[in-house]
């Protein structure tokens, strides 16, 4: 059954490159990233079950905060145009 | 008693699998930007939560379970957190959203 659940999973990751190739604005690149982030941390969950190493479930765990953190930067620079100025010029500049 | 556990463990991970397909089916086919947000959600919730569970029950009370129990709490947590910025992101960056003809 793992086999079966991993081919399913990595056909929606092809989708979701596919989503992430022709979507028509950035917002629509970047959920697709993000999608694509979730699912590869479920991969390699099932991965590690499927190959009998559980030992990867540490890298999974890595990835999910690595997903988000690049996904929250990624989002504060297009939405401010910089990943913020230093503080001593500007208060409001690093928020 | 285990040949139960593990059919009920592969019929979680196969029904999660397609939960993720689905939701992928509905970002290629909604119109607009916040109605594929929407869509995607199911991955994050029934997608993640279906996989992880069934691979809980397959593994038993150990380690492994603990660690697939943290990363689901985290996905729990953060994806929420990353589709609202990415909403808020976008609704300041100038994505209009698709409304008919007599909502206006």
């Amino acid at each position: 059954m793992f086999e079966v659940a991993t081919y399913m999973i990595l056909f929606a990751m092809l989708l979701a490159l596919v989503s992430a190739i022709i979507g028509q604005s950035v917002y629509d690149k970047i959920l697709a990233v993000n999608i694509f982030g979730t699912i590869t941390v479920l991969f390699i969950a099932l991965f590690g079950f499927l190959t009998e190493r559980p030992d990867f479930l540490d890298i999974a765990l890595v990835y999910a905060l690595i997903n988000f953190i690049a996904t929250i930067a990624i989002l504060k620079f297009f939405e401010y145009g910089d990943m913020g100025r230093s503080s001593h010029m500007n208060e409001d500049a690093d928020i | 008693m285990s040949n139960l556990i593990n059919i009920l463990s592969s019929i979680l991970i196969i029904s999660g699998a397609l939960a993720i397909i689905t939701g992928l089916l509905g970002v290629f086919r909604m119109p607009d930007f916040f109605t594929r947000l929407h869509a995607a959600s199911i991955i994050d919730t029934m997608g993640s939560m279906l996989i992880l569970l069934g691979l809980m029950l397959y593994s038993g009370m150990n380690l492994v379970s603990l660690k697939l129990l943290l990363i689901l709490i985290f996905i729990l947590i953060t994806t929420p957190a990353a589709a609202h910025a990415l909403a808020k992101s976008a609704l300041h960056g100038g994505v209009k959203p698709v409304l008919g003809k007599d909502r206006t």
